[in-house]
Formats: C-alpha cells, structure tokens, sequence
C-alpha cells in the first residue's frame, strides 16, 4: 500500500500564518518533544534516586553478589549475579525462540495456503496480548510440574553436561522453565520482523531462484535469507530486549535467590527485574535505592539493546 | 494490506520437471503417510497406556519426517528430500507456537472455571481472609478500569498528537530522533517504568505512596509509544490528494488536519488505541511498585490510597501459595484474558467496518 509523506502537500498559507495553525503545531510538536522529555526524565529520576544508595554503598555495584541493602547505613549489595541470571535466562530464551521464529515466519510468507497466512499470523499475534502475569501462572502452575519427569530425564541422560548436571528440581521451577516461557513470550515480536522483511524480499529475486530450476528451499535459501538475515537479527535482538526485561513470568517462576550458577535444571538463579518485584515490597532504609540503582543497570542494558536492534533493522530495510 | 508474496509454484509442475532425472513420491503421499504415522504412534501410546498429546505430536513428527526423508531420498533425490525436510519442519514450527497457545488459553479456561461466575465478578477480598473460601475480584476490576482509563486518558491525546506532529508538521533532525526514541521506547522494561514513577514519587511526595494516578503513570510511559506508532501508520494511509483537495479550497492546515485527516484515519486510530489498552491492561510489573499489591476494597480514588487491579491480585494470589489462593488467581486469569481478548476482538471488528478510506 502506498504511504504518503503528508509533508509534501503544501498548505496554502502565503500570507501571514493563522493563529490556528500556529497553536496546533506548537502543541503537536510538544507532544513530540514530550515523549522525549519522558525518555530523559526515566533516566534522570533513575539516575538521582539511585545515587544515595550507590554512594553509600560499600562494595563494587557491579561485581558483588551479595543483596544486603535494608539498612541505614552501610548498605553492602551488587548486581552480579543478578545480572548474570538476566543474560542466562535471556539468552536461553533467544536459543529457543529465534529458530521457531524464523521457521514461524517462512511458514507464514511461504508454505501457508495464502488465503488462511492473515489468520495463522494473527493466531501468533494472539501469544503477545497474552499478560506476562498469566504466563506466569501457567509457568508456575502447569508447565513447571510437566516439566519435571523432562528434567529428570535429561540430567539422567546428558548429566554429563556441566549445564544439565543434577540432581533437577523438584518442582521445576529452574532458570530453564524461566526460559522457556520467555521464549515463547518473545516468540511474537520476532516472528512479525521476520516476517515484514520476508515480505519484502524483491519478487524479482524469488522468481529468479525458482526460474533456474531451484525448490522451494532452495529458492529461501539463494533469495530469501540473505536479504533477510540482517532484520531477523534485529528481530532476535528486539526480542532479546523484552526477555531481559520480563518481570512477572520470572518473578514467578524463580524463587529469591542470589547465586551465580550455570546449572539449568537447579534453582538458584534469578534475574534483575524479578528481584525488583519480590524485593520490593520489603524494602527499607537504602533498600528503595538499590532496587532502584538495579533498574537503572537494567534499563540501560535494554537501552543499548534495543538501539542497537533498531540500527540493524533500519539498515537491513533500507538496503532493499 | 497487499503483500508482496510469491507462492513457490504448484509442487506438481516442480516434479513432472525433474521426472527427467528422478521419480516422484505419488501426489498425496505426504498426507497420507502423516496420517498414518499420527495413528501407528497413537496405537502404540495407547497399548502402552502413556498417551499424552505432547508426545504423540512430537513422535508423529519424528516418524514422519524421517519416513518421509527415506522415501524421498531414494525416489527423488537429495535436493527434493532437503525441500521436504524443510517443508516439514517449517510446518512443525508453526505448529510448536501453537501448542503454547492453545495450553495457556485451555489451563486458563479449565483451573478458571472453578470459581469464575457472578459472585466473583461481584464481590471484593473486603473483610475475606486469604485462605478463607470466599471473595473476589470487583475491586481488582474497579482499579484495572481506574488506572487503565486514566492512563488511556493522558496516552491517547498525547500519543496521537505526536504521531500527527511525525506525520504533518516534523522534518529533519527532530523527526528522526522522536521517530528512533519512539522506538526506543516500546523497548523499555516495563519494570523501570514503574521504577521511574517511584523515584518521581519519592521526590514529590516522598516515600512509601502508594497510589492508582502512580500506576496510571507508569502505564502512560508504556503505553504513548504505542499510541504513537500505531497512529503514524494510520496517518500515513491517508491519501496526500485528501490533503491538497482540502488545501485547494484554502482550508488551513489544522483544519484540514482536524476535519479530513483524523476523521479519515478514525477507524484505524480507533484500533490502534484499543490494541494499546489491550497491551497495557495486563501489565503487573509497574503497578506492583506503584498502585500497592494489598488493597483488598473498592477503591474508585485515584489519589487515595492502595489500588488492586487484576494482574496484581493474580500476582499476589499466587505468592500468598494457598490451594483457594491458586484458584483465584486462575479465575483472575480468565477475566483478564477475556478482558483483552474482547478488546483484541473489538479492534479488529472496529478496524474492518471503519477501515481507512483510501479510495
């Protein structure tokens, strides 16, 4: 469909500007400006309330585990492990969703009988308006009692990998169940880039690969993935943003904890932002301020993700 | 929305070209040969009594494919077996992101039911001790519609104004940067906003308010991106030759603006807006900072006091850890998703009566 830039119609102001005009083009374009003061303003009041509580504090922000900040004075905490678990979870997440997504996304553009491909990616859709609260419950209540036999069999199996080493958790509820319901909650926003730049794959690319005899994959293969891979990048980042980010599913599912540990399928792992929510409500004294210091980490971790996803998106579009 | 999609051609053609070389697997011998693995592998489970639907799907798909590759393999050739492999497998992706789907949906609808009915919607957790076997969600439904209004309240105009600004007024550097930072933004946690709302508060009112306009504004910074990018798209489907029709009768450009533009784009701005309550009425994160997660009555002042809402009771239901605690938030859950699967629903009924009029 055609989209205009409705800055090349030119009003028919000649004379001196109406007073209307004026008015309604400095509000919307405070509005624009507003939505950048918001930006600001999250890092600012981050920023200034985070202060009195990383000044105090007695060890390195960054490189201590330890989480005791409900004091007075003295406060000793870090991001650590943490910030560990963030990555870990986020990072399990995008392993699982990325190649779904994509096959997800060929299915749509390609293989989908084209009368029903609207539908299917509505259906996929339909998992993003989904409330992480709810993923939540459905991880704590349903897949982590599933999962456990699953966990059981894998460490008998492959225990054998440092990463799967026993003995599981009973109750399932480990930095892999986290994952995987991440994974299926970043599931959508990866499929819908993938599948706008598989759109936009030039024709004439396609109908050369199948010309020269190619099958269908093959066709994909010669004309479609390398055109798209730099926005099924940007996409796996984008997702990659919202799984660091997610609160309430991992908050949910993992129970406090402050380890560093790369055993999936023991608990003992936990993330920034579910520390927030299950700390939150005890904090005291510098308490407040280091949850808050810990959203500031975050927020610039998915800051700088989230830019940079934006980046190759844009580049990957306009190549084309 | 035209899609720029080139259907690979009918298989058919592909084999009677390639018989020069090879055989072909007769033309429904994929359906068939999935049929019959999918109830060879349900026999077996059965026999076996360990039938369970996971299973089955992921042994049928294992059986299949491999069948399939075999036969392909030695009729076909190799490059003809990779494209089915490939076909196969891109089905079962599909397929993989709908099992979640239909799980949560159908666990939500099977444990929700238990409680869910009139006297839940109606009654509130007031005087209802945790483990006690009563109480509901009417003040969790009051805070939801409070916080979520207000919040739409502030977004929409905000939102929309921004998107008109991107669409009419902005060039240059502004534009590119509101344009990046509106992206940015969709991306922030939604945890840090109701972080961001705490700080503010500390600083205006200091600590420990905790109150329903917080929540409302935590939502508001997550939800004007929203607003924002749904509405330029809309904006931009409006035909330029509206605009200079309207310019060529010597409307001036707000006018122009206020009585073709938005009017034109109504339909699609409607949806999208809904779309964005849709997305912010399940957010839990920031309203646990900010609106309190022990309200237990209805509360209908935004600036008074603790507000439950649904998310954050589901949320508390759960860490309280009773076997009744449980049931309510899984009777929450069902109100919340068909809360917003009526909104969902809503938009895109609004969204195909009242589309963009582009011709």
């Amino acid at each position: 469909m055609k989209t205009t830039d409705a800055t090349e119609a030119v009003p028919p102001s000649r004379g001196k500007r109406r007073i209307g005009d004026v008015i309604f083009a400095e509000v919307a374009r405070g509005s624009g400006i507003l939505i950048l003061v918001i930006l600001a303003g999250v890092a600012a009041f981050l920023i200034l309330q985070a202060w009195p509580s990383l000044s105090a504090n007695t060890v390195n922000f960054l490189t201590t585990q330890e989480w005791d900040a409900n004091v007075r004075e003295n406060p000793t905490f870090g991001v650590a492990a943490l910030a560990f678990g963030t990555v870990l979870a986020a990072a399990i997440a995008l392993l699982l969703a990325t190649p779904v997504a994509i096959g997800i996304s060929l299915f749509i553009v390609y293989y989908a009988p084209r009368q029903l491909a609207a539908f299917l990616g509505y259906l996929v859709d339909l998992l993003a308006a989904i409330p992480s609260v709810v993923y939540g419950l459905w991880g704590i209540g349903f897949l982590a009692p599933q999962l456990v036999p699953v966990y059981e069999g894998i460490s008998r199996y492959l225990g054998w990998i440092p990463l799967f080493s026993g003995p599981p958790s009973t109750s399932g509820r480990t930095i892999l169940t986290a994952g995987i319901v991440l994974a299926v909650m970043i599931l959508p926003i990866i499929t819908s880039i993938s599948r706008d730049v598989f759109h936009q794959v030039p024709q004439g690319h396609q109908e050369a690969a199948l010309a020269m005899g190619s099958t269908r994959w093959e066709m994909i293969r010669l004309a479609v993935l390398p055109f798209g891979k730099s926005g099924v990048v940007g996409g796996a980042m984008l997702g990659m943003g919202r799984a660091l980010g997610e609160t309430m599913a991992v908050a949910m599912i993992l129970s406090p904890s402050l380890k560093i540990s790369w055993d999936l399928l023991q608990s003992g792992n936990q993330t920034i932002a579910g520390h927030i929510a299950l700390q939150y409500p005890e904090a005291t004294g510098y308490g407040v301020s280091a949850l808050i210091a810990a959203g500031l980490i975050l927020f610039a971790i998915t800051l700088i993700v989230n830019m940079a996803a934006r980046y190759v998106v844009s580049r990957g579009t306009k190549e084309a | 929305m035209s899609t720029t999609t080139t259907q690979a051609p009918d298989p058919s053609v592909g084999t009677s070209m390639s018989v020069l070389h090879h055989g072909s697997l007769p033309r429904h011998f994929s359906a068939i040969l999935l049929a019959a693995s999918a109830a060879v592998v349900a026999t077996v489970l059965l026999i076996f009594s360990s039938f369970g639907f996971v299973l089955w799907a992921l042994l049928t798909a294992v059986a299949y494919i491999a069948i399939l590759m075999t036969a392909s393999l030695r009729v076909e050739g190799g490059r003809k077996a990779t494209d089915r492999l490939v076909t196969a497998l891109v089905h079962s992706c599909f397929l993989l992101a709908v099992l979640p789907l239909v799980s949560v949906l159908w666990t939500v609808a099977q444990y929700g039911v238990v409680r869910f009915g009139p006297y839940f919607l109606t009654v509130s957790m007031n005087g209802v001790l945790p483990s006690m076997d009563a109480g509901g969600v009417h003040h969790a439904i009051v805070g939801t519609l409070a916080i979520t209004g207000m919040a739409t309240l502030i977004s929409v105009p905000v939102g929309v104004l921004a998107a008109v600004y991107l669409v009419e007024y902005a060039k240059g550097r502004l534009k590119k940067v509101i344009t990046f930072f509106v992206d940015v933004m969709t991306g922030i946690p939604s945890i840090v906003a109701g972080l961001f709302v705490v700080a503010l508060w500390i600083m205006l009112f200091g600590p420990g308010h905790l109150n329903g306009a917080a929540g409302a504004l935590s939502l508001t910074v997550l939800m004007i991106p929203v607003v924002v990018r749904s509405s330029e798209e809309m904006l931009r489907l409006v035909p330029l030759e509206l605009r200079e029709a309207s310019y060529a009768l010597g409307v001036p450009k707000w006018r122009t603006i206020t009585k073709v533009v938005l009017p034109t784009s109504a339909g699609g701005l409607i949806t999208g807006i809904m779309l964005a309550i849709a997305r912010v009425i399940g957010e839990t994160a920031p309203l646990v900072l900010t609106a309190g997660s022990s309200a237990v009555s209805v509360n209908w002042n935004l600036f008074d006091g603790q507000m439950m809402n649904l998310p954050v009771f589901i949320y508390s239901q759960v860490r309280m850890g009773g076997a009744v605690n449980y049931e309510r938030a899984w009777a929450a859950a069902l109100t919340l998703i068909l809360v917003v699967m009526l909104l969902f629903f809503l938009a895109r009924m609004i969204g195909r009566l009242i589309a963009p009029k582009t011709r």
